[in-house]
């Protein structure tokens, strides 16, 4: 393999899965449709490991995710080690189990950040979404929690077909749940999501109706709240910069302590990624195979590898290379110039016919049908 | 409604409560964190955040910069304002 000019940088965020449990149940969750058990959780002690080996190796922020974190009782002492260790420290939370204790707990141990879900601006449908009766309150509630803590909150409104109509009422709901910053994420399609895609995506009609108002929005309230948007890559010409790159900016530990280039690439069968049980996460980085393998521009296939975008862009998603074509290696389908461009116009097919009934993430083998285990919405 | 957020050079700017701006010794290099962000600064854009000090007003610090790089006040006012502008928005930058 030709040796590529530049050094490999040093990551910059560390996304922290703690664990796969969660209350909620959506059916985009970015976890793997292999959820891991409590059990096989990295404990307390490998967890402050890993965080002082990501400072030592250049992390600068850490993402505490899951699944729900707050399920991780010691939560609060792992933001604490990040913090001492130097890293700035987000929780990433449906706001399902915070109460003012361990609000207070996060805060003190030096917390930055807050990053609160929303499924919808209406409670039932949001309750419906998240597959949890009650979620909807529990959220402003928690929204408040960050408040009084005088942390700063981000709302992430994940939207798709089935809610994009109430984008309107989602803004206004932010503003008043006092968030700095709004992230209007159309969903992405991996593993759940992708599961779900004909009951998500939306139409292009839907599409641009959305981003005309998240525009208005963003002149409107520039100074108040920070409106970020993400588009999703169904009605793109040109692919995201997947994670600035593969193994460029970016790592993920999941709750067993497997490390990734990012939070889907337990989907790429075929492939083998290092355990921090076995090497430092410095090793890992440096040297893993995983992580070299889609690292900068050699592995490219046509026509990335002679496109005036290919560092821009990186050749987009290797997941969605992957989930589309069954081939990681290829331009990801988002790309109008890929020759697998194709795949999306007949996934576009799917938002002209009614939407499917949801399929919940949940561990059992058996998926269920939403219609069996949720309470209708009121 | 936008009219506190406006800067000029009467504007005394502070970093927001959880930005932090500092020196990472990995990348030998400044870095600017707050919520949802991660800047790395160029070599201008560090010069005047090095100023940001919840005293100085912009146009002081037009002026200390003006000192420092030899470099007319005019030349250097545009581009320091539209920078403080954008880090307000961004709520990175507070007044
Ligand atoms: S051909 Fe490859 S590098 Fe060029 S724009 Fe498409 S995905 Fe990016």
């Amino acid at each position: 393999m030709i040796a590529t000019s530049t050094a490999v940088e040093p990551p910059l965020a560390l996304l922290a899965e703690l664990t796969h449990r969660c209350p909620l149940r959506c059916p985009y969750c970015s976890n793997p449709l292999a959820l891991e058990r409590a059990g096989t959780e990295l404990d307390t002690a490998a967890w402050r490991r890993v965080l002082s080996e990501a400072a030592a190796l250049g992390v600068l922020q850490v993402h505490f995710s899951g699944g729900e974190p707050l399920a991780r009782r010691d939560l609060a002492s792992l933001v604490a080690h990040a913090a001492q260790a130097g890293l700035y420290g987000n929780l990433i939370t449906s706001g399902i189990g915070l109460d003012a204790a361990r609000m207070a707990a996060l805060a003190g141990a030096g917390l930055e950040h807050v990053q609160l879900s929303l499924q919808d601006s209406d409670p039932g449908q949001g309750d419906r979404v998240a597959g949890l009766a009650g979620a909807q309150a529990q959220k402003y509630r928690a929204a408040q929690l960050v408040r009084d803590a005088g942390l700063p909150l981000t709302v992430n409104a994940v939207v798709h077909r089935q809610n994009l109509g109430r984008l309107q009422d989602m803004i206004e709901l932010a503003l008043q749940l006092g968030a700095d910053r709004l992230e209007i994420a159309h969903v992405q399609y991996y593993g759940w999501a992708l599961k779900n895609r004909a009951a998500l995506l939306p139409s292009r009609e839907q599409l641009a109706q959305a981003t005309t108002l998240v525009e208005a929005a963003r002149v409107r309230l520039k100074g108040v709240m920070v409106i970020d948007y993400v588009v999703p890559d169904y009605y793109a010409r040109r692919p995201k910069a997947c994670m600035g790159g593969w193994g460029r900016r970016f790592l993920n530990v999941i709750p067993s302590g497997t490390v990734l280039p990012c939070h889907a690439a337990e989907t790429l069968s075929g492939m083998r990624f290092p355990n921090v049980g076995a090497a430092s996460l410095a090793e890992i980085w440096h040297n893993d195979p995983a992580f070299a393998r889609f690292r900068g521009t050699d592995w490219m296939p046509d026509p990335c590898r002679g496109c005036e975008r290919r560092e821009i862009d990186w050749g987009g998603c290797r997941c969605q290379a992957f989930a589309l074509t069954g081939d990681a290696a290829r331009t990801d389908p988002a790309c109008a110039l890929s020759p697998d461009h194709e795949l999306l116009a007949a996934a576009r097919t799917e938002t002209a016919l009614p939407a499917p009934e949801f399929v919940y993430r949940q561990h059992s083998a058996v998926v269920r049908r939403a219609s069996e285990h949720v309470s209708p919405a009121p | 409604m936008t009219g506190s957020t406006k800067v000029d050079g009467g504007s005394v700017l502070r970093f927001a409560a959880h930005a932090r701006f500092r020196f990472d010794e990995t990348r030998q290099a400044w870095v600017v964190l707050a919520p949802e962000r991660l800047l790395l600064p160029d070599e201008q854009a560090v010069a005047v955040l090095k100023l940001i000090d919840g005293v100085r007003d912009a146009d002081a610090i037009i002026d200390q910069l003006g000192r420092e790089y030899q470099a007319p006040r005019e030349v250097i006012a545009g581009d320091v304002l539209t920078m403080l502008q954008d880090l307000v928005d961004k709520k990175v930058l507070r007044q």
